[in-house]
């Protein structure tokens, strides 16, 4: 049988908008999801933090409704939501489809009016949600600050990608409401926008309602794309205290950009290392010879370069060195010999139901409106689902092992563990102590 | 084409028809309960298999028991391994994962439909042919005692275990369905047998096939996966609903010491009526208006007036007895002591000088009831939905009555159930923070000094 596709009609408006639509009628309600090219790799050094802090302030009121965002929507049944990351900021709502009409005036009011509503005091509260955001997501949070350190050691302190989208406490601190004009000019138009209406609406229903609310919006220039060269990774041992009970490890490697070569086969081996009881690395560290109580990986694909990382938490009694000899084994050999046929065979099916499952709902995060805009945004290309679906499926144990070695070299790879407070000691030998905050 | 009107919101449009999934009831010849889906929107199929015991059926003594049971069934069928049974679920694709909640231990398995009958074959060989061997519960009881160990890292947890304890008691639900260290060293192969034997029984739970099939073939793949099991001869432990009611809590207002924490996590709340209570619907409406959602009273006031929280919410935590109503919120450790003023006056409002308004309510129910199509969109959502009506008793027309349910709501009904379940002066205030920063502010409260909460082992 053939796998499902995620279809789309595209029309660009003339003002640079591009809108997508997808009609799936089985449930009376329509996903509105809008992604700006935006992120917080878009930010400076010493400024940043700021596109997450501005996403919170468009929820805030624009000039025509100027007040929270939240209420109408909710009154008419709608869900509302947005994020950002290091590429890009999303906003959706899912409405019932009476509802669609309110949705689009206020993403449209607030895509072209956003500013008069904006004042000192709601800015200075949404400072104090953000600042509250980051304690409780990543200062209160056990290992919650492992992330800071990572994301600073894996790239020089310059390069877009070496802070964390929530920004630097500090940073947050200093923003100012003049800083927010320049920014909204510069990113916040149309033709720096992806809309996708996905649900119970017809094309021609679709693009006369974007026209009518969107096409008077003024256009503005394209921003040039980030550039950042950078830096191969440098071998080295890092450790940070923090308060928990056990040792974690991590170990990152610089990967290839999103929809790069190598891109799809390194998320296949870090499945295939480290992803369910099948995998190599649950095998040996949790199952057989009990060195760790948990073990996983990920890769994160991101516009300029991605990293892989996997993370192991150190049973107790059992020593951070054994861990990390066993990982480091077990990647030289997925380096030196790829996967196994059955190994890859089980990546595919999974791969392809994960593929399916993922067009199962309409809105939301990851939903198909989602996913077109990411598709849209990314590559260009709102139809890739099933280009990218092949990727996955033409990879070898060839390809998955050449990408292994290329990318996850030992002298290439840092290391992270975060001990317990006063056992800096329980870290590898010449670790390198970090401070985060 | 005519000019946006941006002097004024667009007026809201009807909503759209829809059908909610039709269930099919089936019972097989050794008294399972079998409902069946039709939910044809892309070849994938859940299943989801709910026996009625979960931590709540623990036995004084061996709190963990239930979860331990639930985690040994996938490390082992007959000769396989718990790397052979992942690898089964790997070869379809499966999404798998089990849930131990208060009253139930609920199975759920997500496959292609191409795949659906060694899925289902795969979910019967873990209920009815679990291997149980002891070297791998000495294993599991021993990552078990770890994850606990790390639990203590986390603010939410400990926050959690502490509200439960001195809400209950003593009493079943007054523990994490993961237990103690104390009790789960004491956990052996034997109780886990016997507690598989009685919760695991074919008249004692509900699969659910929800998917990419007519009924009778959905049906047919419960069937060939469990017409095989035998009906159990261990007796069934004591219902939740006629347990004897939890004790006064022990404490009005307790500390959980988390040295040097950046905020206090704040737990306010006091147990609620069952799932089965005739209040159910004014009581979700009380709670959409109070802290149910983004636009809820007390976020507004925490989060977006004072900037004290990323988010503050309220939630019934239903069960088959008596549940919990809770108030949650972590907050920056310097207005610890003003959160909980704000926020138990928002309590008291809500019950006193400043009940649920009209306004209030439209917007509580259209929230509740205007995207309510939403929770069927995916096979899995309708397959868990109708468990839910499983678990509680409710009629197979609950999804379609739910809207009309919810309209029938009145402001004076909504006040009266204020009134009736929540009172701050009853309530328990549990704070996960720094001593040293809030302790002193927490004892002006108006409680005495904050009750230490221990760690529990």
């Amino acid at each position: 049988m053939t796998t499902p596709d995620l279809t789309y009609t595209k029309r660009t408006l003339a003002n640079g908008l591009q809108v997508l639509v997808h009609t799936d009628p089985r449930v009376p309600q329509v996903a509105v999801n809008i992604w700006y090219h935006v992120g917080s790799k878009n930010e400076q050094r010493g400024r940043t933090g700021f596109a997450h802090l501005f996403e919170h302030l468009m929820f805030e009121g624009s000039a025509h409704h100027n007040q929270g965002y939240f209420a109408p929507l909710q009154q008419a049944g709608g869900q509302v939501n947005g994020s950002t990351n290091a590429d890009r900021t999303n906003y959706w709502e899912v409405v019932p489809t009476g509802a669609l009409e309110l949705a689009l005036w206020m993403e449209s009011d607030r895509m072209g009016h956003l500013l008069p509503a904006l004042t000192p005091e709601r800015f200075a509260t949404q400072q104090a949600v953000v600042l509250n955001e980051r304690r409780q997501n990543y200062e209160n949070r056990p290992y919650g600050l492992a992330t800071a350190a990572l994301t600073e050691a894996l790239y020089p302190r310059e390069h877009p990608y070496s802070w964390m989208t929530i920004g630097d406490a500090e940073d947050i601190r200093a923003m100012e409401l003049a800083e927010v004009q320049a920014f909204y000019s510069r990113f916040y138009h149309p033709a720096n926008a992806s809309l996708t209406l996905a649900g119970a609406i017809g094309e021609d229903e679709a693009f006369e309602l974007a026209e009518r609310y969107f096409g008077d919006l003024a256009a503005g220039p394209v921003p040039e794309p980030v550039r950042a060269s950078t830096p191969d990774l440098q071998a080295k041992h890092l450790v940070l205290e923090d308060r928990v009970e056990l040792p974690r490890h991590y170990m990152a490697w610089h990967t290839p950009a999103m929809f790069a070569p190598g891109d799809a086969e390194l998320d296949l081996a870090t499945d295939i290392l480290a992803n369910g009881k099948t995998s190599r690395l649950y095998r040996t560290l949790v199952f057989e010879r009990r060195l760790a109580l948990d073990v996983g990986a990920h890769q994160a694909s991101r516009e300029i370069g991605g990293y892989a990382l996997i993370v192991a938490t150190v049973a107790p009694g059992r020593s951070v060195a054994e861990v990390d000899a066993v990982i480091r084994e077990t990647v030289a050999d997925l380096a030196a010999q790829g996967p196994s046929a059955a190994e890859l065979e089980r990546s595919a099916v999974q791969v392809e139901a994960q593929f399916i499952y993922r067009l199962q709902t309409c809105g939301g995060f990851g939903g198909k409106s989602d996913q077109l805009n990411a598709y849209n945004v990314l590559t260009g290309d709102p139809g890739y689902f099933r280009t990218d679906l092949a990727r996955y499926q033409h990879a070898t144990v060839a390809s998955v092992r050449d990408a292994v070695a290329a990318h996850c070299r030992p002298d290439r790879a840092i290391t992270l563990t975060v001990v317990p407070k006063g056992q800096l000691g329980a870290a590898l030998p010449g670790a390198e102590r970090v401070v985060a905050s | 084409m005519t000019a946006v009107d941006r002097s004024r919101l667009p007026a809201i449009g009807p909503d759209g028809a829809f059908r909610f999934p039709a269930i099919a009831r089936h019972r097989l010849a050794n008294g399972l309960d079998v409902r069946t889906v039709e939910h044809r929107a892309l070849p994938v199929v859940t299943l989801v298999l709910l026996v009625r015991d979960g931590l709540g059926s623990d036995p004084a003594g061996r709190e963990g028991l239930a979860a331990i049971t639930a985690d040994m069934l996938d490390e082992g069928t007959g000769a396989a391994s718990a790397i052979d049974i992942s690898d089964r679920m790997a070869r379809i694709g499966a999404d798998y994962d089990i849930d131990i909640r208060d009253d139930a231990t609920v199975l759920t398995l997500t496959t292609l439909s191409r795949f659906a009958d060694r899925g289902a074959g795969l979910l019967a060989d873990l209920v009815l042919r679990p291997s149980l061997r002891e070297e791998d519960l000495v294993r599991v009881r021993t990552q078990r005692i770890n994850r606990l160990a790390q639990l203590k890292d986390s603010p939410a947890a400990r926050g959690e275990q502490a509200f439960l304890g001195v809400v209950y008691g003593d009493h079943p639900y007054g523990h994490l369905a993961i237990g103690r260290a104390s009790s789960l060293r004491e956990l052996t192969i034997s109780d886990v047998t016997a507690f598989h034997a009685a919760a695991f029984q074919p008249g004692r739970a509900t699969l659910v096939v929800a998917g990419d099939g007519t009924h009778a073939e959905l049906l047919a793949v419960a069937e060939r996966a469990f017409g095989a099991w035998r009906a159990g001869t261990a007796l069934p432990g004591i219902a939740p609903e006629a347990r004897p009611a939890p004790p006064s809590p022990s404490t009005r207002l307790g500390l959980v010491h988390r040295d040097q924490a950046a905020q206090s996590v704040l737990t306010i709340g006091q147990l609620a009526p069952p799932r089965s209570t005739p209040d159910y619907a004014p009581l979700i409406m009380l709670n959409a208006a109070l802290g149910g959602q983004f636009v809820s009273r007390v976020n507004l006031k925490l989060r977006e007036e004072k900037g004290y929280t990323y988010g503050a919410r309220t939630g019934f935590d239903w069960r088959r007895g008596a549940g919990t109503f809770t108030l949650e919120a972590s907050v920056e450790t310097r207005v610890t002591r003003d959160a909980v003023v704000d926020a138990l006056a928002e309590l008291e409002a809500v019950r006193g000088d400043r009940p649920v308004s009209g306004a209030e309510l439209d917007l509580a129910r259209a929230s509740l009831t205007r995207g309510y199509s939403r929770n069927f969109e995916t096979a899995g959502q309708v397959a868990r939905s109708v468990s839910q009506l499983a678990l509680y008793d409710l009629p197979d027309t609950y999804f379609e009555q739910f809207v009309s349910t919810m309209d029938a709501v009145t402001e004076a009904d909504v006040a009266r159930v204020a009134r009736q379940y929540l009172d701050p002066a009853l309530m328990t205030t549990v704070v996960v923070g720094d001593r040293a920063a809030v302790a002193a502010g927490l004892g002006t409260l108006g409680f005495g000094v904050p009750t230490e909460l221990g760690l529990e082992d």
